[in-house]
């Protein structure tokens, strides 16, 4: 393939230190040839772990109970606010308690398919090896998942798998994983194992003597900017989603740590890959700040379905059945209203697109319960959903018994981050990378109830084990105060925030943000093009200079300033934009929750092209223009096969 | 702004050695001893009570009653034993009561230093307790010393004879005397208030009941305060209104 | 519709706060109240004024960040709602609205609305967890639960720490907060080898932080945005009672 005007073609990846033989005795092979720490010397250690979400947090508590010395840090005001609190449904784990025919392969299978082709079969073996423990270790903990009567823990089927092997909480599933995985590490807080910094933001990475070696951060509350040496630095700072301005994320979701790091030469991997949820509350108006999702399990008893005729503005009660059309059910009888989430989301689009939209703006189609509530009954509808219509009602204000929800797609999950080897280890030695922050094993496409089980699979289990092949070699040589490569990067932190504090602008933060987002919506959303993507990688270097030239951040350095906090913030997602944009653009087929318009059958739908692009798309930062590494994907146990819903 | 380096002392544990407050004096403790003296507090309310409806038998079985407290185990006892035990546990349960409360109240008026600039009536299971409480708590601790001055120790009641206790009762209730009468009905309703919510906190605190129990011990605590109030205004207004005389 | 707010600001924590007054138009009865100062701060950048600082996340009532008392009200007018689940249209046009930090002295104001609330963190880290190392776990189905006492469990363990107990809480009391966890672990099975050290730690740290002490006056679980129930106080009560008699 020759070279795009917007990027290099460099070497590929050779390595990713994936152990060889049968692909169910790797993990077992890598933990033994791994060489270990004695607990004397563990002491003499320091490891630094950025973020306390499922996989920080479990990360910094395992490496703590180890006897490393751990620093751990978050933006919130406190370890439990980390994001994955906000995670809903559930988490897989290959049990096979209900004897359905579950099991480590069939997950493994499962999840490779579902990441349509483009993740790496011995990590999503391993994933799938570890969940089990996963569970063991959240009970154990004390996590109340749901049981049934004879005591034993409940599971569920869900986003259309055909084994029940999701555990959950009710609908708060990563609130109480979370919890769990707090209180471990508060524990550690306790016994003096654990530094914990909160309301602290990390800024850049220091990268010494080849190593990545510490990191510089800001006191959020004092305005103070200190320096943290460490052995090793691992990243467990999540997702990027909010680069869209409104998705599902958190307000504070961001992409700072990984862009620093990656600004300091860790390659970002797969970063168009973007998984859009199906239902979520749709915008109500240009105050919206994001967006709610409803639960996937909503639409095992809800139909989808829009007016048949564009431009029907009548009240949803009030259009005959002739006149409605069930899209998911007429397009795909098989799954119906069960597909997966990107093609959910593409027909709702796609539906909207022709005019045929409903509610402010016809962005929104109607998930309707009439069917349910006739054939359960009321109550029982209640008994499964009322929470959910709840929380709708609190939102819109309607009443969903008595008027279809209105639902509409929105970003949810970031499928691509830093990229790492089988170790977690970045291409930067010393870097580990933990969590949704790396390019995680899900490879194009996320299926429901994976993200959970990767944060602790790479916390508690992974990351402890690999990471101490990589400490063996220390304690690494002393960083002094005054050495060259902390204080650059301390100058460029305070250039930084100077600039944005002296900058004699007129227009917010968070105007620049919002046009961002809709730009990436618009062109790097649901469906791609060619044409689009290269519109929109030039809107965004125009929006970029004027976002230098006109952005206003009020008060000063020494205070809390959550102006100041966006900016920086805002700032690296302008060249995440970027970067996602070409690497979509560089992506010339459909795959997962990247569809490129160029890309389908004659059906309308995704057309994959394992020829040319069985790879990972691992980009190095460079001033001109990122370069591109690939590393190639096999498929040895699980044969390719293109996806159908039908 | 300042990029000074400021290298982080180790971690290190909780501070050793730090030693443990008693236990009884810890929020909960306190808690405890407010409503176990509470509730002794609350038998001899109820006790009071009953012994004061004597006087709608008359002077002889009121005075009879009042002496038979003084003379219970005589001539085994000595004179006014069964008085001075009662009274020694009823001061004792004052105090522990008084004491904690005290200690309770300053607690939280530390945990809230920075009063609310907008403050709505207060929600939930038991709404307006908190403002009831401790103002009650007041009026019924004035309400006492003035009680204690007059019918016990008859400082200011006009029958200074301790054997008649009717007359005394009688006399201090007498219509031209109406502010007194009307003072004691005062504090007749802070107890109501103070028992209503009293009644239950203690059991809430000593049983911790579940939603349902709660429920029933509200209203178990509404009928004894409603009865405790009724029966003890009953002397007062029947001597107010010459009924009894 | 047309507000008239009441806003407290604050510089930092040792600056005098005061309630200030803003006027906000045009404010859409579909926006969410935090997104209704989102609108606010937009215009006092605009206006060159420092915007009003508070804390917020997930915007969807789960991570427990959000908390103002808007009105008198931890997480305003609407039960079980949380700040950032409440709506404008439980507003009418021309309202004035009051909108404190949570007030407690365990929770020092750090500018403006947001306060500092790590005495909770440090209340779980004196227990509130159970000690179970990574890969020391024994199979999940070791040890079941009666669906009741997991249900029960749950239901305290759905805290999210926001600290709206405390702020409605007339002694400034975290009893609340401590409760549900204490609880949480006290109904399953893996929570009782250290169920009676951790609830006097969880005391101690409690009354150590500087809350008050809890009287029974309910308001916690009124404004408990989760509807945690005051059985929670009832059988922590039970349980520091027998943990301090020894009996447990
Ligand atoms: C609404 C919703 C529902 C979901 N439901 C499910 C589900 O049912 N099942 C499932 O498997 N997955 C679900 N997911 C996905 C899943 O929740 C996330 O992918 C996962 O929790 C991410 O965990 P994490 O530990 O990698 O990151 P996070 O939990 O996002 O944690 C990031 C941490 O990094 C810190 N941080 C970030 N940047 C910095 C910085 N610069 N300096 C310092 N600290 C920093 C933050 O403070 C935070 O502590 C859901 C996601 C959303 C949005
Ligand atoms: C000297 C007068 C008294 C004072 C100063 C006093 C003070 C208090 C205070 C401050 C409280 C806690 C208030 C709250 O819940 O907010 C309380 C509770 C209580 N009081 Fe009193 N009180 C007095 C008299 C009485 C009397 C005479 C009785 C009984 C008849 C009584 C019974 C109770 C009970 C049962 C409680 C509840 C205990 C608990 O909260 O667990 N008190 N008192
Ligand atoms: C209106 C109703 C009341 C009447 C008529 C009344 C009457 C009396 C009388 C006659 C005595 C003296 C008994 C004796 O010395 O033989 C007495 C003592 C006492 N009363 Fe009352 N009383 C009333 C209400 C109350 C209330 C509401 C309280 C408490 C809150 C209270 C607390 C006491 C106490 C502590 C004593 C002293 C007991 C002792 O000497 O040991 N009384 N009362
Ligand atoms: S008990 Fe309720 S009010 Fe208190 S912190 Fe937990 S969720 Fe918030
Ligand atoms: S409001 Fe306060 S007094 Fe107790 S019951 Fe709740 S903690
Ligand atoms: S912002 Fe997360 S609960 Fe309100």
């Amino acid at each position: 393939m020759t070279d795009h005007a917007h990027f290099r073609t460099g070497d590929p990846i050779a390595d990713t230190a994936a152990p060889a033989g049968p692909i169910s005795e790797r993990w077992q092979r890598r933990r033994f040839s791994g060489r270990l720490v004695n607990p004397a010397n563990r002491r003499k250690l320091r490891v630094i772990v950025v973020g306390t979400g499922l996989a920080g947090a479990s990360a910094a508590a395992t490496l703590g109970e180890l006897g490393y010395r751990v620093a751990n840090y978050c933006f919130q005001d406190s370890p439990r606010r980390a994001h994955s609190i906000a995670a809903q449904g559930g988490i897989n784990a290959a049990k096979n308690y209900r004897n359905d025919g579950d099991s480590v392969h069939r997950l493994f299978y499962d999840t490779v398919k579902g990441g349509d082709f483009r993740s790496r079969e011995s990590n999503v073996h391993r994933l799938a090896e570890v969940s089990t423990e996963i569970i063991d270790q959240c009970v154990a903990q004390g996590v109340p998942f749901a049981r049934e009567y004879g005591g034993l823990l409940d599971n569920r089927s869900f986003g259309g798998a055909q084994v029940s092997r999701t555990f959950y909480a009710r609908g708060q599933t990563g609130q109480q994983l979370l919890l769990g995985a707090y209180q471990a590490l508060e524990r550690q807080v306790a016994a003096g194992a654990v530094d914990l910094h909160t309301r602290h933001e990390m800024l850049e990475l220091v990268v010494t003597g080849g190593r990545a070696r510490g990191i510089v951060v800001r006191d959020l509350v004092t305005g103070e900017v200190t320096t943290e040496i460490a052995d090793a630095v691992v990243l467990a700072t999540g997702g990027y989603g909010n680069v869209f301005f409104l998705s599902t994320n958190a307000k504070g979701c961001n992409v700072t740590a990984s862009w620093r790091a990656h600004r300091k030469g860790a390659y970002f991997a797969n970063p168009c890959y973007t998984q859009i949820h199906p239902t979520c509350i749709p915008q109500s108006g240009d105050h919206q700040s994001k967006l709610t999702l409803m639960s996937e399990s909503l639409r095992n008893d809800g139909r989808v379905w829009v007016p048949a005729r564009r431009g029907d503005d009548r009240a949803p009660g009030d259009v005959p059945e002739a006149e409605r059309d069930y899209y998911l059910e007429r397009r795909y009888p098989a799954f119906g209203n069960l597909v997966p989430r990107d093609i959910a989301s593409r027909a709702a689009k796609a539906v909207c697109d022709e005019g045929r939209g409903v509610g402010p703006g016809g962005l929104g189609v109607y998930l309707d319960f009439g069917a349910a509530i006739d054939r359960l009954g009321k109550d029982a509808v209640e008994a499964k959903y009322g929470n959910l219509f709840t929380m709708y009602e609190r939102i819109t204000g309607e009443n969903p018994y008595e008027r279809p929800m209105r639902i509409y797609p929105a970003v949810h999950y970031t499928m691509g981050g830093l990229w790492v080897d089988y170790d977690l280890q970045s291409n930067l030695p010393g870097l580990f990378v933990a969590g949704e922050a790396n390019f995680s094993d899900h490879g194009a496409n996320r299926l429901g109830a994976s993200a959970l089980m990767q944060g602790l699979s790479d916390g508690y289990f992974v990351l402890p084990n690999t990471i101490s092949d990589y400490l063996a070699d220390g304690p690494f040589e002393e960083v002094s105060d005054d050495h060259e490569d902390l204080a650059a990067a301390r100058a460029e932190v305070d250039r930084r925030l100077a600039f944005f504090l002296g900058n004699d602008g007129d227009r917010t933060v968070d105007s620049f943000h919002r046009e961002l987002g809709g730009i990436m919506w618009e062109y790097c959303g649901m469906e791609r093009t060619d044409q689009g993507l290269r519109k929109a990688i030039g809107l965004i270097a125009d929006l970029r200079d004027e976002f230098y030239r006109r952005v206003r951040v009020p008060g000063t350095g020494a205070e809390l300033n959550q102006q100041l906090e966006k900016a920086g913030r805002v700032a690296d997602f302008f060249e995440l934009a970027e970067l996602m944009c070409i690497d979509a653009l560089h992506r010339a087929e459909s795959c997962g929750g990247h569809f490129r318009a160029e890309s389908q059958t004659a059906d309308g739908e995704a057309a994959r092209d394992d020829e040319r692009f069985s790879y990972v798309a691992a980009w190095e930062w460079a001033a001109e223009a990122p370069v591109l590494h690939k590393e190639e994907l096999a498929f040895e146990y699980v044969k390719p096969t293109q996806r159908s819903y039908k | 702004m300042s990029t000074e380096l400021r290298s982080r002392p180790a971690a290190s544990g909780p501070a050793a050695g730090a030693g443990h407050a008693p236990r009884w004096r810890s929020s909960i403790g306190l808690k405890i001893i407010m409503a176990v003296s509470g509730i002794a507090l609350v038998g001899f309310i109820v006790a009071h009570m009953a012994g004061n409806l004597h006087v709608f038998e008359g002077p002889e079985r009121m005075n009879e009653y009042a002496e038979g407290l003084r003379t219970f185990g005589e001539p085994l006892l000595p004179r006014e034993s069964l008085l001075w035990a009662m009274r020694l546990g009823l001061i004792a349960a004052a105090a522990a009561h008084i004491a904690s409360s005290v200690a309770l109240t300053r607690r939280a008026s530390r945990a809230r230093p920075v009063k609310y600039a907008s403050r709505k009536a207060a929600r939930g299971e038991a709404a307006h307790a908190a403002a009831t409480m401790r103002w009650g708590a007041i009026v019924i601790a004035a309400f006492v010393v003035w009680h204690l001055l007059d019918l016990t120790f008859r400082a200011v009641n006009p029958v200074k004879d301790v054997p008649d206790a009717y007359g005394a009762v009688v006399a201090t209730f007498a219509p031209e005397r109406w502010p007194v009468t009307v003072f004691y009905l005062a504090a007749l309703v802070a107890l109501g208030f103070h028992l209503r919510h009293g009644i239950w906190s203690a059991v809430q605190t000593i049983a911790g009941p579940s939603a349902v129990w709660r429920r029933r011990w509200r209203a178990a605590a509404l009928v004894t305060a409603v009865t405790v109030v009724a029966g003890f205004a009953a002397v007062p207004l029947a001597v107010s209104f010459g009924l009894v005389s | 519709m047309k507000l008239r707010l009441r806003i407290w600001r604050q510089p930092d924590a040792e600056a005098a706060g005061r309630m200030v007054p803003y006027e906000i138009d045009g404010v859409s009865e579909d926006a969410s109240f935090l997104e209704m100062l989102d609108v606010l701060n937009e215009h006092l950048i605009a206006d060159g004024a420092d915007p009003v600082a508070f804390d917020h996340d997930c915007r969807e009532g789960i991570c427990g960040a959000c908390s103002l008392v808007i009105d008198g009200r931890p997480h305003g007018p609407q039960a079980a709602t949380t700040t950032c689940q409440l709506h404008m249209r439980q507003f009418s046009d021309g309202d004035t609205i009051d909108i404190e930090p949570w007030r407690a002295g365990p929770f020092p104001v750090v500018k403006d609305l947001v306060v500092d609330r790590t005495a909770f963190d440090r209340i779980i880290q004196a227990g509130g967890y159970i000690s179970a190392p990574t890969g020391t776990a024994p199979d999940a189905h070791a040890a079941p639960v009666p669906k009741a006492d997991a249900d029960a469990a749950f239901a305290a363990a759905a805290c999210i720490g926001c600290g709206a107990c405390v702020a409605a809480c007339p002694n400034g009391s975290g009893m609340l907060f401590m409760a549900a966890k204490v609880d949480h672990l006290a109904r399953m099975p893996q929570g009782q080898p250290e169920r009676s050290t951790r609830v006097l730690g969880m005391v101690e740290a409690h009354d150590g932080a500087g809350f008050g002490g809890c009287t029974n006056t309910g308001e916690c679980s009124a404004a408990c945005p989760k509807e945690i129930g005051l059985d929670v106080i009832g059988r922590l009560n039970r349980d520091f009672r027998k943990a301090a008699a020894g009996t447990a």
